[in-house]
């Protein structure tokens, strides 16, 4: 009963941060799966929202995968994000046979959903080749490579395995090439440049083929699904904020051809150009010169994710601290119950951190009630474990002393059981402290913010200096709270019981 | 006003104190004589209550030592322990004033009986304001039997007081202590394995081994009329050890 009666209250306590998220309060929340495009597209329909005026944008970038970013619309914990229409079709509706935005539209409907009109390009599979040698064999469509078997193909494994990719390309046009090789992406990148390779499969808007002068060969017998962008709107939002929806169709739908979101896509990928910048960009219709000013940005955007980081890291331990004492007195007070206990909470912490993130998305929704939550139950085993041994280490004398001079349970807690326990308390809180810091950088996968939210973009962007970036302050400040703590030993634990 | 009536107790298999009596009458000082295992150590933490017997009764002031009473009997009593038990996160004054601080004493209620404590026990204020680790043994010691006597209560049960001190320090605190349990005219039992603290502080002497009584009486009747050859034995097994008592 007792670890139910706790976990009970570990719930109610989270509530708070846990805020069922509707568009209720002037507030539109923009979505993001975690690559580059979908950064860019959000980061537009940031933009524009701010721009209207009629709501505040909020934005929850970089939520991952198709699965996680479409439950937090369902639930409400984001209003827009980008979205395909093939993946529509086939991952969130699962019928492949609905092929137009209109049949798609009207099956959503039920949901409480809507999308846009395509943006004007799709992002499928496709099949790239040097623009000059295809000038040179005069290839233009897939069906083409069917009179020249001894070019040397390099596909990723998935390309290589999905059916949609090259065993049913193949069949659908009967091509048979002499060499196919399994490549990643970034490595064949640079074998097609170098001539290494002849063929590749990339996905059209992808920044690097135009560096690279590649070619797409046409699918002129429709084998690729079309995998059009769309807004992907909760029908709720588009009806409280008319003017925003209205001017974010306007601005989008039909304004995006593959090449150009080929160029944003480089512009982030290969130029290093912030997002907002490259989605200014885009609204702006020009081009804004390169580099200026990103370093600056980059050190503003430090300051608040570290504000950020450091509001997780203080909320959750907080939250521990308050539950985690408790417990480990509780455990020591009743011992059955204290074992039940404090193996429920070690199960806890044995459920690998971003799974137990992603947990918390269908009870909690994303963003920071969920991660706070996440981050509080893994702080409580060091908190809750050590209260316990810190309690099961006092001399048995010196509580039978406590009764004979009668001072009552709460002022033998605090006067004699705590202080004297204080040395382990205060360890575990260290080590639950320090432990956070890096644990609440995983955070930033469910919209929870902090500097992880830079460690998720940059492994999007493929892009060590950014991962570094959010990943170097996260270990400056674990140093930082171990420093801390080291003061705070001296405030906390008794002078007669420092050595 | 403390006696145990045929009181055994067994921990597991291992017989701790087998049908044991003992009276202790008011302002008597009565003190429990044994080696270590003899169960004398026992015989106080039933009387606190800290334990019940298997068998037999416990008896403080008319009532009988059970769950039920055990709360209210131990308000009559103060304990001390070998070193002075003193929490070693607490200064020696807040060790002593604990006690009266858990009743709810006025402060100058409170600082008024540590000043008489501390007279008493011949502890200044300085040393008052250590922590227990800052002090000498003897010192700890005293700081114990202030805590204890806080609350002035009429029964003092004390565990080997002197036992981790040196022997100088042990005869002085030995004289002292005598002074002040007749000065106090508490009910005193005190449990040691030392034959001359016995001899210096106890009215009646029980002597204890493997958890049954020897011979109870006073030291005189242990030396002159020993009950069983063991009483010679366990006394001069002392007096080898220390060839000249000093100060007697």
């Amino acid at each position: 009963m007792r670890p139910s009666l706790t976990a009970a209250l570990a719930l109610i306590a989270a509530l708070p941060f846990a805020v069922p998220a509707t568009a209720a309060d002037g507030v539109i929340r923009v979505g993001s799966k975690s690559f580059t495009e979908s950064y860019i597209l959000a980061e537009v329909i940031a933009q524009v929202i701010e721009q209207v005026g009629e709501a505040r944008a909020e934005r929850r970038v970089g939520l991952g995968g198709t699965g996680l970013t479409q439950r937090a619309l369902e639930s409400g914990a984001i209003d827009v994000y980008p979205e395909y229409t093939g993946t529509l079709a086939r991952v969130i509706l699962k019928d492949p046979a609905l092929q137009t935005v209109e049949a798609l539209r009207a099956r959503l409907a039920a949901g409480g959903l809507t999308i846009s009109a395509s943006l004007g390009f799709a992002n499928t599979y496709a099949l790239a080749i040097r623009a000059e040698q295809a000038e040179r064999l005069g290839l233009r469509t897939v069906g083409d490579l069917a009179r020249h078997p001894e070019l040397r193909a390099a596909f990723s494994s998935g390309f290589l395995e999905r059916d949609d990719g090259w065993p049913g390309l193949r069949a659908r046009y009967g091509l048979g090439l002499a060499r196919v090789e399994v490549m990643e992406h970034a490595v064949t990148y640079r074998a097609i440049a170098s001539g290494q390779v002849d063929l590749m499969d990339v996905f059209s808007t992808d920044g690097q083929l135009e560096r690279l002068r590649l070619r797409l060969l046409e699918d002129d017998r429709r084998f690729f699904p079309d995998y059009s962008a769309v807004l992907l709107a909760r029908r709720e939002m588009t009806e409280r904020f008319p003017r925003t929806w209205a001017r974010l169709r306007e601005a989008l739908e039909g304004r995006l051809d593959a090449a150009r979101m080929a160029r944003l896509n480089a512009m982030a990928d290969l130029d290093g150009r912030s997002v907002p910048e490259v989605a200014a960009a885009f609204l702006g219709g020009g081009t804004p010169e390169a580099g200026s000013g990103r370093g600056r940005a980059l050190l503003g955007e430090l300051a608040a994710l570290t504000a950020d980081h450091l509001l997780l890291v203080l909320i959750s331990v907080g939250a521990a601290v308050v539950l985690g004492i408790p417990m480990g007195v509780i455990a020591a007070r009743y011992r059955r119950a204290g074992q039940v206990e404090l193996s429920v909470i070690a199960m806890l912490q044995t459920v690998p951190a971003l799974a137990l993130l992603m947990f918390m998305i269908p009870l909690f929704g994303i963003g920071k009630g969920p991660a706070l939550i996440a981050l509080s139950v893994y702080a409580l085993l060091p908190i809750a474990r050590n209260t316990y041994a810190g309690m099961m280490a006092i001399e048995p004398t010196l509580l039978e002393i406590a009764w004979v001079l009668r001072l009552g349970r709460l002022r033998r807690l605090l006067r004699v059981e705590l202080p004297l326990s204080a040395i382990a308390i205060m360890a575990g809180i260290k080590t639950a402290a320090v432990t956070t810091v890096g644990t609440a950088t995983l955070a930033a996968f469910i919209g929870g913010g902090g500097y992880g939210t830079l460690i998720v973009r940059g492994l999007a962007l493929d892009d060590t200096a950014t991962i570094l970036a959010g990943a170097a302050p996260a270990a400056v400040m674990a140093l930082a709270f171990h420093a801390l703590f080291e003061l705070l030993d001296r405030a906390v634990i008794p002078r007669g019981l420092r050595s | 006003m403390i006696a145990l009536r045929d009181v055994t107790k067994r921990f597991g298999a291992t017989v701790a104190l087998d049908s044991v009596s003992l009276d202790v009458p008011p302002g008597a000082t009565h003190v429990l004589l044994g080696s270590s295992g003899s169960g004398k150590s026992t015989v106080l933490r039933l009387i606190l209550g800290l334990a019940a017997p298997d068998e037999g009764t416990v008896v403080v002031d008319g009532v009988v030592v059970d769950a039920g009473s055990r709360d209210r009997l131990v308000a009559r009593m103060g304990y001390v322990v070998q070193d002075g038990g003193l929490y070693p996160h607490l200064t020696s004054v807040d060790n002593v004033t604990l006690a009266a601080s858990a009743q709810g004493w006025p402060r100058a209620r409170v600082d008024a009986r540590v000043a008489e404590l501390a007279g008493m026990a011949g502890l200044d204020a300085a040393t008052l304001g250590r922590y227990p680790r800052e002090l000498s043994g003897g010192q700890r010691q005293r700081v114990g039997l202030m805590r204890a006597l806080m609350l002035d209560p009429p029964v003092l049960l004390l565990d080997e007081p002197l036992g981790a001190l040196d022997p100088i320090v042990r005869a002085e605190l030995q004289d002292q202590l005598g002074t002040l349990f007749a000065a106090l005219a508490k009910t005193v039992v005190l449990v040691t394995h030392d034959i001359r603290e016995a001899a210096r502080l106890g009215r009646t002497i029980t002597l204890m081994t493997a958890g049954r009584v020897v011979q109870q009486g006073t030291f005189a009747d242990l030396v002159e009329r020993p009950a069983v050859p063991f009483v010679r034995q366990f006394l001069t097994a002392q007096t080898l050890a220390v060839p000249r008592a000093p100060g007697s």
